[in-house]
């Protein structure tokens, strides 16, 4: 059973600060990690891999340092890594990430199963996923929390829904996104660390996926970020006077105002 | 201190640490209260091939000797020295192996060893044989085929946890010492069977049980090495392990300091915190100079170790003895900054001290290897060399 599993490079802290100045995220200072839900999805890979053969191949599309939690997901059972990164994909959104992974995992052609984390620690989104099985033409799954029989061209899940569990069977290749529920992610092994120190990461640019430059990067992005920001939290303070009925009385006028009530 | 590590130790402290802060410490406190074997700990720990650091590549391990032994230990022992010493009993159930077994007892035994799917334990102490280990009562008699063994180990680390026992039994009870011999020994051979699990002051995750032998048949091919070598070989095998046990009496007694100096800093009396007063300064100064002091010792042995030397039984003794000193004096040291608090289960440091006592006792009580660095010192000076 092959797989590909898609791994994303973030901030390894959950107090991300933002720049006043440029809107940005300040990334200097903060150690960059495999993106928490996405280490879910390697360790589930990797664990189908240990139970049924074939092989883990991971997938990131970022900056050129992203190479690091490649390596990391070598460390930790992947087999092969490539990195999607070009100076053309700066500014990707969702529908852009995704329409590049697509490309991406087409050149890699043979697999049965696409995993990824249910969304990132810092876009937050939870869209890749979908519209990457989307653009794929891919049956897809949300929020796995389980994988029960993995037969002959098809896959029994079950996934957490808001209510309770459901439990989907699709064919392969099929695409998943899941919860932490699913597994606790073992750390690297140091045949691992070593395995990683040497493997070789494989870097594709735009040209190299063949995309569609007009479906990529800024282009592509049917979205654009305007600015971020930290929610203006002010705390008022009023301290009401008189007897105990004129204040309950100007409590409530005030609450009305508000519209608390 | 730079102590010029390796990559690929650095590598192996690295990870180390990591396991011991992610793994081990939501979970140290619980472990203790329950006495309860860290059984996912060990797993955790096979999965990053910990136990491949100390058994030689031909044998699917690392190849990485008793320093990196000793690197893994130290990191695991910071934050649980129980933890740590039912990792590193699984080392010294192998090294009698390493050093003595055939290569067809190697081959057998050992991957499972390195892949951690099985625990190894060693067994030498018996009821009436604890510091004099000449007194051992435990008998194997020589039968058509193989050996039948009869008798009881005591205080047995990873007992009825390990499926490899190394066992230190009398071939000849007319010979003392010289009629000793080392077998292997598998978890579930008939006559082979485990007493009560003790309780204990501390390292109370590790099992510690007795073994017992009735009519044990043990098949000739688990002797290690010849008839009468067990003596020698279990001396050879303490001088390799020792360092071990001084790196997990420097592993704990630095969680202690660290764990001091976080006190001292943010306990506030007098209006200022406690690592303003020149008492406190002074402890906390002490406790990092012996506990540097005990690493650069230690390291230094390890490296020793490593280097092929022919004899280091003092040097190694010196390790364990001066380690497990500082251990026992500054986790006490830790337990005083905390004061009361200290002295109360909801923080570490009182587990650290208790943790922390039986590096003096076992593998040798301290008392014995000064007395055998007395002796080393004695036959030097006789041969004025």
């Amino acid at each position: 059973m092959n797989i590909i599993v898609c791994i994303k490079q973030v901030p390894g802290t959950t107090q991300v600060k933002i720049d006043p100045q440029t809107n940005s995220l300040v990334r200097q200072g903060t150690k960059n990690i495999i993106n928490p839900f996405d280490s879910y999805a390697l360790e589930e890979g990797v664990h189908l891999k240990e139970r049924f053969g074939g092989k883990v191949t991971a997938l990131s599309m970022g900056p050129p340092q992203a190479e690091e939690i490649l390596r990391e997901a070598i460390a930790c059972g992947a087999d092969q890594a490539f990195l999607v990164s070009d100076r053309l994909l700066g500014g990707s959104d969702t529908l852009a990430t995704s329409y590049t992974l697509s490309r991406a995992i087409r050149k890699i052609a043979d697999f049965d199963l696409v995993i990824c984390g249910r969304q990132t620690a810092d876009g937050d989104t939870g869209q890749v996923g979908p519209e990457l099985a989307e653009t794929m033409g891919l049956p897809f799954v949300a929020y796995v929390n389980k994988i029960e029989e993995v037969g002959a061209g098809q896959i029994r899940l079950q996934r957490m829904v808001e209510d309770g569990y459901e439990v989907i069977e699709t064919s392969l290749p099929a695409m998943i996104s899941v919860v932490k529920e699913i597994n606790v992610p073992r750390l690297p092994s140091l045949r691992g660390l070593a395995r990683a120190k040497s493997a070789a990461v494989i870097v594709w640019t735009a040209a190299d996926i063949e995309a569609d430059m007009s479906r990529i990067g800024l282009n592509g992005s049917a979205t654009k970020v305007i600015k971020i920001f930290f929610p203006n939290r002010e705390r008022r303070g009023e301290k009401l006077q008189g007897c105990m009925e004129e204040q309950v009385e100007t409590l409530v006028q005030k609450l009305r105002e508000s519209r608390v009530v | 201190m730079e102590y010029f590590l390796s990559e690929t130790q650095k590598e192996i402290r690295g990870l180390a640490r990591k396991i011991a802060e992610e793994r081990i410490l939501p979970v140290r406190a619980e472990l203790d209260e329950k006495e309860e074997f860290p059984w996912e700990i060990m797993k955790a720990l096979a999965e990053s091939d910990m136990f491949r650091v100390f058994v030689p590549e031909e044998y699917e391990g690392l190849g990485g000797g008793c320093f990196d032994l000793c690197l893994v230990v130290e990191q695991l022992s910071r934050v649980c020295s129980g933890v740590a010493v039912s990792y590193a009993a699984s080392a010294l159930g192998s090294i009698t192996l390493i050093q003595a077994g055939s290569e067809e007892q190697k081959k057998k035994y050992l991957p499972d060893v390195a892949s951690g799917k099985k625990l190894a334990a060693f067994a030498l102490t018996e009821p009436s044989a604890g510091s004099d280990a000449t007194a051992l009562k435990t008998t194997a008699q020589k039968v058509a085929g193989g050996y039948i063994l009869n008798g009881t180990k005591q205080f047995i680390t990873n007992g009825g946890e390990a499926e490899i026992y190394t066992v230190i039994v009398l071939t000849d009870k007319t010979k003392g010492p010289r009629g000793a011999s080392a077998f292997i020994l598998e978890k579930g051979m008939p006559g082979f069977s485990f007493g009560k699990k003790e309780k204990k002051l501390g390292i109370r995750a590790s099992a510690t049980r007795e073994l017992v032998f009735r009519d044990c048949f043990v098949p000739e091919a688990n002797l290690l090495g010849r008839e009468g070598m067990g003596f020698i070989q279990t001396l050879r095998t303490l001088d390799w392990s020792r360092p071990g046990i001084g790196s997990q009496a420097v592993g704990v007694a630095q969680g202690a300091l660290e764990a001091a100096v976080d006190y001292a800093r943010q306990r506030v009396q007098f209006g200022h915190p406690l690592i303003a007063l020149p008492a406190v300064q002074n402890m906390l100064a002490d406790m990092a100079i012996q506990v540097e002091a005990a690493r650069a010792l230690v390291y230094a042995v390890a490296r020793t170790v490593d280097s092929g030397a022919k004899d280091f039984t003092e040097e190694s003794a010196m390790a364990k003895v001066f380690a497990a000193d500082v251990s026992m004096e500054v986790t006490t040291k830790a337990v005083q900054i905390f004061g009361g608090a200290g002295y109360m289960r909801d923080y570490p440091v009182e587990k650290m001290m208790r943790d922390a006592k039986i590096t003096q006792i076992y593998e040798g009580a301290n008392e014995m290897l000064r007395g055998t660095i007395a002796a080393e010192l004695r036959k030097r000076r006789g041969r004025r060399d």
